[in-house]
């Protein structure tokens, strides 16, 4: 038996059955004895109660995104599994366990050629006192993937702590009974032993990788409303902003939130509010007074499939048009998108920095695939990016807080600071403040404005670019890493592509793309939307060479590295 | 409040800004600045060490005409604005002024959680029972007979109670002024300023241009005849059976206002990343 470099496991149930748990924990057990792995759950529409499944791919390397085909599907029941066909991909290679009591398997299996084997795992937990049927399926997992009884129970054990012996004691028995009955399963695959690393690793969310960028970056206060799939971030800061002297306030919704971090910057304290689409919908008129008042702020945008209430717990990319485009009048601002769970933490910690070097709202534009999924992923290198505002003391004379510095940014006063008394405003100021109508004014202010963030150097960390050949893919989010992927598969096969992804989406960087694009013949646009949005977006602000093909589509399923690599090989 | 420098007597005019208020002549909002800086001046706080919020409309634009640090912020949600100011800067003196239409049409949720949440700052409501700044529309405290271009023959909707709202939304300060009565008002705002939690303070400020009726309002407020009471259940009584024209300090009560701990710690940032280790 060869062993593979990576394997995938999905496991489903109804809600409450545990297989969310079941999989955090494979992950989590896998993850302990040196592998790498991913771990996203998908629901039904309604979040709590009703369906879910996890779905884990492991692996020697670092992965963060899903495979094309799982190797291994677990019903723990199948009730409303179906829903989940257009996900959880299942060929004749895939060995199904289901429970004979759970339900009949969805088309997806029965119409797939997968072999199934039958396992009463309901029925075996009855036998155990307080027996779960997900620790069953748990030890079937483990067994299979060669794990030992030991190295499953631990993560189960630390997440049951708090409930004692006998809980932890349960789980055991019902890992145990797992155990010996996948002995007699011969799944047919193996995953390749892991590799020592030489560095630290993380398992950690995309949501929680951008809570940590956010303090790194100096963020000592968040306004938080709930909304799925952002609320993790804003979890993780609460009991972690008053580890650090900071403070996380729940507020009464997002209109209230935003107003309450420029309120916070205003006063000195760097901020931060997590968000989805509709959130951030509500949040639009104070971005632009943070615009208008030169007010740093940091908007998290968990991107979730819209419009209106959209599909909360599924991803998609199309909230690009409203952080770039939604604010009213010219109200030039930073936005920018992390590609991967590791690069939420830099991503924020950058646009922190950039917030508050430049006294301008940033908007991140992360997204549900990686806000929560889960992987191990190496100790991201430390940054140096930690907030630098320019403000102003020891005044003497008139203040002008809008004065027209030749670098657009003037030295902000914090309240406290005697002499710098002046009323920030969202009416069309001076460079004092006052309020005006005058045309010289607002087109000082005005060009102040944009001149501060066209003229500062961004440096390399504007986009990610790798690769050579005269084949571009052309993305960014998420669905990097599926781009990246498929790169990897076309190159072994001789095909050469290049791989640009812009960290930063405002302001944009024609010099840059054009000099990454040196070479390069055809571009291919990859995006989670509907509409093209990042395609538009390139032709609005780029020159692109003339041949252009793009490879889009909504979500909620995730883009395959499969798809992407036969769009790339398919282009002769 | 936090800060009161009494070793310096401080006047007025130092709290004065030197820009010209954009106000209709005889608006009531004149004086209501004048009442800010005198309790300002009282006080003896430093400028510097008050930070004036507010939204929009003719009230609003106040902050820019006193010398403090000031934010003129979006339509109705100045209460939220202070709030992330307060609760990271517990030392500054943080007032919010707001009208009848910012604070209790669109920016009516935040009053009720600014009430509810009784962070330390003090929320001085100009109430003109109109919108001034659009040139006359109804607010949530017009009257429902007032007739005007957006609702010919009035509203027909009963007018909202902000002192009863504020009560029960749990204000832990309630008064009652007249923008006529600068002196009287100024004391109050020292009251409110001093009390701890959140203090609400509606201020009968008449609008001279779009509802010239209320230059009547001077010959129909009176001071309570009663002193503050600590008990809600007695407050909201007086305030649901007075005439709408008592003035005075109203309700003070006892709930401890709410500051989380803020400030630098020693705590190395590597600690956080426990969470995550393998």
């Amino acid at each position: 038996m060869a062993a593979s470099p990576s394997i995938s496991i999905a496991i489903v149930g109804s809600g409450g059955a545990g297989a969310l748990t079941t999989g955090n924990s494979l992950l989590e057990a896998a993850c302990a004895i040196g592998w790498h792995g991913l771990f996203t759950r998908t629901l039904g529409p309604q979040i709590r109660g009703g369906e879910a499944a996890a779905l884990v791919r492991l692996a020697v390397h670092p992965v963060e995104c899903l495979p094309d085909r799982f190797d291994l599907l677990i019903g723990i029941d199948w009730l409303n599994a179906h829903r989940f066909g257009s996900e959880i991909q299942v060929t004749p290679g895939t060995l199904v366990i289901s429970d004979p009591q759970g339900g009949d398997p969805p088309p997806m299996v029965t119409r797939s050629g997968a072999r199934i084997v039958e396992i009463p795992m309901k029925q075996m937990a009855k036998a155990i006192r307080d027996g779960r049927p997900n620790m069953i399926a748990l030890g079937i997992a483990g067994r299979l993937l060669g794990l030992g009884v030991d190295q499953v129970v631990a993560p189960i054990a630390k997440r049951l702590a708090d409930k004692g012996p006998a809980a932890i004691e349960a789980s055991q028995a019902g890992i145990k009974v797992g155990f010996g009955v996948a002995a007699g399963i011969d799944f047919g695959m193996q995953l390749a032993a892991p590799s020592a690393s030489a560095t630290r690793r993380w398992l950690l969310s995309g949501n929680e990788a951008t809570a940590l960028g956010a303090i790194r970056g100096g963020v000592r206060f968040a306004a938080a409303y709930p909304i799925t799939p952002a609320t993790e971030v804003l979890e993780w800061l609460a009991p972690s902003l008053a580890k650090v002297g900071g403070v996380l306030l729940q507020a009464e919704d997002e209109l209230a939130a935003i107003n309450m971090i420029i309120g916070s910057s205003f006063g000195g304290t760097p901020a931060l509010t997590a968000t989805s689409g509709p959130g951030l919908s509500l949040m639009i008129e104070a971005l632009g007074l943070a615009t208008s008042a030169e007010i740093p702020i940091v908007v998290v945008d968990v991107m979730r499939g819209g419009p209106s209430t959209g599909i909360p717990t599924k991803s998609e990319q199309a909230d690009l048009n409203i952080a770039v485009y939604g604010l009213h009048g010219d109200a030039p601002h930073l936005v920018l998108a992390p590609q991967s769970i590791g690069d939420c933490m830099f991503t924020t910690q950058w646009a922190t920095y950039l917030a508050e070097t430049l006294q301008s709202p940033a908007i991140v534009l992360s997204d549900q695939f990686m806000g929560q999924a889960r992987a191990a992923i190496d100790r991201p290198a430390d940054v140096a990016f930690i907030g630098a505002r320019s403000v102003a003391t020891d005044i003497v004379g008139a203040y002008e807080r809008y004065a027209l510095a030749a670098n657009g940014i003037s030295p902000m006063a914090i309240p406290g600071t005697r002499g710098g008394q002046y009323t920030a405003d969202g009416l069309t100021h001076s460079e004092r403040g006052i309020p005006t109508s005058g045309a010289a004014d607002h087109r000082a202010q005005l060009d102040k404005r944009r001149d501060k963030l066209e003229h500062f150097n961004f440096g390399d960390h504007w986009a990610m670019v790798e690769g050579a050949g005269d084949l571009a893919v052309l993305t960014w989010g998420s669905v990097t890493s599926s781009a990246r992927e498929a790169i990897g598969r076309a190159a072994a096969d001789g095909i050469n592509a290049r791989l640009i992804a812009p960290r930063l989406l405002l302001p944009t960087q024609p010099e840059r793309l054009q000099a990454a694009l040196d070479g390069v013949k055809r571009i291919l646009v990859v995006e989670q939307t509907h509409g093209g949005q990042f395609h538009r977006y390139l032709r609005a602000h780029y020159d692109l060479p003339a041949q252009v093909r793009v490879l889009n589509r909504p979500g909620p399923v995730p883009i395959t590295a499969g798809e992407v690599y036969r769009a790339i090989t398919e282009w002769r | 409040m936090s800060t009161v420098d009494t070793r310096i007597a401080r006047k007025p005019a130092e709290y004065k800004s030197d820009i010209k208020p954009i106000w209709c002549p005889g608006c009531g909002d004149y004086h209501v600045l004048m009442s800010f800086t005198r309790a300002f001046a009282q006080l003896g706080l430093p400028p510097e060490q008050i930070v004036v919020v507010s939204g929009i409309g003719c009230s609003s634009r106040i902050p820019a005409y006193t010398n403090c640090y000031g934010f003129h912020g979006v339509h109705g949600r100045s209460l939220a604005l202070a709030a992330g100011l307060k609760v990271t800067r517990p030392d500054l003196t943080v007032v919010v002024a707001s009208g009848d239409g910012d604070g209790y049409s669109i920016g009516g949720n935040h009053f009720l959680h600014a009430c509810r949440r009784n962070i330390d700052m003090t929320y001085v409501v100009m109430d003109n029972h109109i919108y001034g700044m659009t040139k006359g529309q109804p607010s949530p405290t017009t009257e429902p007979e007032f007739d005007t271009a957006l609702s010919p023959g009035g509203t027909r909707v009963r007018p909202f109670h902000p002192l009863v709202v504020a009560l029960a939304s749990g204000a832990n300060f309630i008064a009652r002024c007249f923008s006529g009565e600068p002196n009287e008002t100024a004391a109050v705002l020292v009251e409110a300023i001093k009390h701890p939690g959140f203090s609400f303070v509606e201020i009968l400020s008449p609008c001279v241009t779009f509802r010239p009726d209320e230059k009547a309002w001077k010959d129909l407020v009176h001071p309570a005849p009663v002193t503050a009471t600590t008990d809600p259940g007695k407050a909201a009584r007086r305030i649901m059976t007075d005439d709408g024209f008592n003035l005075g300090i109203l309700y003070r009560g006892n709930r401890e206002p709410f500051q989380p701990a803020v400030g630098a710690t020693n705590i190395d940032l590597s600690e956080l990343e426990k969470d995550f280790e393998l």
